[in-house]
């Protein structure tokens, strides 16, 4: 069957099974925009408010469903505004797949309008990109692209197609997803790629070593990290843990690997983790960090990180062993596969003295409650109590994030959106209306501050012509929270450019976008809010007043040993 | 950081356009320098070989060819050893002789280190030179001696000695030397 360039990468992405896109259409990617109509019942297409939007949206709709997200923009502008969504995407190892359309063949290289090397400009923050300038070359190029995308550690991918291959023809066969490993790009990767292209098996050898290690520890400390999310390896973990009887410390992107209401968990670990987990870090004698790649948000200071302890790092990426922090022995293999394994070799042990020991310390930090007044626990518990216990929770950047994290117990993995390794404010409306479009059946509420929401929230137009309903909940302490915070403790006051005592007024902009909205200022008004949010099922936002300079507790400075709070 | 020396790689790379630029930033970015690095075809035509000479220690070269192989064009990645390795580097010295003299002299330092004259003109001579590092810096040193007026090197091409290939899937324990890193 002969098809066009733009009918190719729609039939494309049906044999790949994608059936929502998010983008936003411009010159260049026209062709791909008007086949839509032909699929049109079979591909649903997103339009965003804007680039970024989309890119964040195609990465929350991959990190919540495990599926791989897609993206379209056009040239130019619109590939560089998917700049700041493919770098998030890439820091947290998010599969999502961006097609992107240049200026023709002949305008390449002319400086002609709305031109730009997005490969060049994109190949530091994806797995890999591809120039399509051939139209019998493109199918082979996509089929990669997905497969790169998830394989291994996910990623996201960029094809950026020269406008005229689009309109060319060229003769397309379908081919079913599990044979597009035998041929073309994929075909030939496999030859020389020494690994499984799905996931690398470990060696016996090192699982038995670990084993013997874990017999030997009497003070034990297990850290979930994001590859146990991104590999779904929830069930396994929770076996091995339970098995040698460890308390788990949790990362931030590990959030969701383990359930939070498990009695082994002793909390976050890092900047802002719990006393439990970095008191146990401090103290213990065998540290088995899986699918964590040691960031300076967690090994503060790598010289006096677990300095007690046997470190062990199990990871799907050869090149995270030994990258932030000297290990003593290490296990490359996908979380899942190297658990499993783990699980049937292992003796039950027990810990009780070690736990005793981690568990005198607090898991979560306490807050006080002020009456009439919110604090960030106060929201966050009225909202768990409220809200669904399997809500999808995405947030931007900042103290509310943390806040978050530290007093939601998530239950499973793709539970918590959240751009961890590249820190994007204006990364949760985004990535909330995402998780919506690919579990409709789900309650999606985003946690974000006055500052991270004003960045994007011109997103609020997609959730109301899609009929998209996210609770968005405003931290709203007129200040750049986060920020302040480190003026305070670091920088005496001096609140240089972090004060936001300006509008606009959120309940007004929401109705502005034909939604809802309230002002809260204490529990009860709040309690009404969400019940009247969760009843109207569409998008609602709620502006919640807290104190400016509520903190977040506890905190270590960077670079510091993790013991060494600055605030409790 | 006291053990940085020059480590060799060899990187079998996809025959394609934008795979040098690929290769290059990726050394940038993780904070290496490169010393020195030549490209052109391998055996198979479809695939490119480079050499890159870095500075940096035991970890560092361990962690930086873990990387490479991680990007999708390198299809495998080899620590050359040097005493188990042969490498070899050709320089180009166009040298200024004001008389025959000069020339004679320069002419009997080239015969010495087994350069060859590729050009002379009435007011130069351009010499050529193959050996390995120690073997050109020592002639370039003699020729300095003279009035150098231009100076090119292909940079360092390395093979290893024996039946060792890039290709083999060999792997050592605990550690993969060559090959790929998670796709």
């Amino acid at each position: 069957m002969k098809l066009t360039g733009a009918e190719i990468v729609l039939e494309c992405l049906l044999e790949q099974g994608v059936d929502t896109v998010f983008g936003y259409p411009g010159g260049t990617v026209l062709n791909i925009y008007d086949a839509m109509y032909k699929y049109d019942g079979k591909i649903k297409h997103i339009l965003t408010s804007h680039e970024q939007g989309a890119s964040h949206a195609a990465d929350g709709y991959s990190r919540s469903t495990g599926k791989v997200g897609v993206c379209f923009a056009t040239s130019g502008p619109g590939a560089t505004n998917l700049t700041t969504g493919i770098a998030t995407a890439y820091m947290d190892s998010s599969p999502v797949v961006f097609i992107t359309c240049n200026v023709s063949e002949n305008l390449i290289g002319k400086d002609s309008f709305q031109e730009v090397d997005i490969i060049g400009i994109t190949m530091p923050i994806t797995k890999c990109n591809y120039m399509v300038t051939k139209v019998d070359k493109l199918a082979d190029t996509i089929r990669a692209a997905f497969a790169i995308a998830k394989s291994g550690r996910p990623g996201p991918v960029l094809i950026d197609i020269v406008k005229n291959v689009t309109a060319q023809k060229t003769e397309f066969t379908s081919i079913p997803k599990d044979q597009h490993y035998s041929e073309g790009t994929l075909g030939k990767i496999m030859k020389y790629a020494s690994v499984d292209f799905s996931t690398p098996s470990p060696n016996v050898e090192d699982i038995d070593k670990l084993v013997d290690m874990i017999k030997a520890s009497k003070k034990p400390l297990t850290i979930c990290g994001g590859g146990v999310v991104r590999g779904r390896a929830q069930q396994e973990f929770t076996e091995f843990a339970t098995k040698i009887d460890s308390p788990v410390a949790v990362t931030l992107m590990g959030a969701g690997g383990f359930k939070g209401r498990n009695p082994l968990t002793a909390g976050m670990i890092g900047m802002h983790g719990s006393q439990a987990s970095n008191m146990a870090c401090d103290g213990c004698d065998l540290l088995i960090a899986i699918g964590c790649r040691f960031s300076d948000r967690v090994a503060l200071d790598t010289k006096s990180f677990a300095r007690q302890a046997k470190i062990v790092h199990i990871d799907i990426d050869r090149s995270e062993i030994n990258k932030n922090v000297k290990t003593d022995h290490h296990i490359v293999g996908d979380a899942k596969k190297v658990l499993a394994m783990l699980n049937e070799r292992v003796t039950e042990q027990s810990h009780e003295e070690w736990k005793k020991y981690v568990f005198s310390f607090k898991t979560e930090t306490e807050y006080d409650d002020i009456k009439d007044k919110l604090t960030p626990k106060q929201i966050l518990n009225t909202i768990a109590r409220i809200a669904p216990q399997d809500t999808i929770v995405s947030t931007d950047v900042g103290q509310h994030q943390m806040w978050a994290i530290q007093h939601f117990h998530f239950d499973y993995a793709g539970q918590l959106l959240t751009s961890g390794g590249f820190g994007t404010m204006g990364f949760g409306l985004g990535a909330a209306i995402g998780a919506k479009a690919g579990n409709p059946d789900k309650t999606v509420i985003h946690i974000t501050g006055d500052g991270s929401f004003r960045m994007n929230c011109n997103e609020l137009s997609t959730e109301q012509y899609y009929d998209i309903p996210v609770i968005t909940f405003i931290f709203n302490n007129k200040t750049l929270g986060m920020v302040r915070q480190w003026q305070t403790l670091i920088y005496e006051k001096r609140y240089s450019e972090t004060t936001l005592d300006r509008g606009p007024d959120f309940v007004a902009l929401a109705e502005a976008y034909g939604l809802k909205g309230a002002h809260v200022t204490n529990v009860t008004e709040l309690e009404n809010a969400i019940k009247e949010a969760l009843e109207w099922k569409h998008g609602y936002v709620i502006d919640c007043a807290i104190n400016t300079d509520e903190m977040v507790r506890p905190m270590v400075n960077g670079g510091s040993p993790i013991t060494d709070f600055v605030v409790r | 950081m006291s053990n940085i020396r020059k480590h060799t790689l060899a990187v079998l790379v996809d025959n394609e356009a934008g795979v040098l630029s690929q290769v290059s930033r990726l050394i940038s970015r993780k904070g290496y320098n490169i010393e020195s690095l030549t490209v052109g075809t391998a055996d198979n035509p479809e695939t490119s070989r480079m050499t890159i000479e870095i500075l940096a220690d035991d970890d560092q070269i361990r962690l930086l060819s873990n990387q490479l192989r991680k990007l999708i064009c390198v299809h495998s990645v080899k620590l050359l050893v040097p005493e188990e390795s042969i490498s070899r580097e050709l320089l180009m010295i166009k040298v200024k002789v004001p008389d025959g003299n000069k020339r004679n002299e320069i002419i009997q330092f080239a015969n010495i280190f087994r350069a060859t004259i590729i050009d002379v003109s009435i007011s130069t001579v351009t010499l050529a030179i193959l050996g390995d590092v120690s073997k050109n810096a020592g002639f370039e040193k003699v020729i300095s001696e003279f009035e150098v007026i231009e100076l090119v090197r292909t940079g360092v091409i390395s093979l290893e000695r024996g039946i060792n290939t890039i290709y083999d899937k060999t792997k050592e324990k605990g550690e993969f030397d060559y090959g790929k890193n998670v796709l």
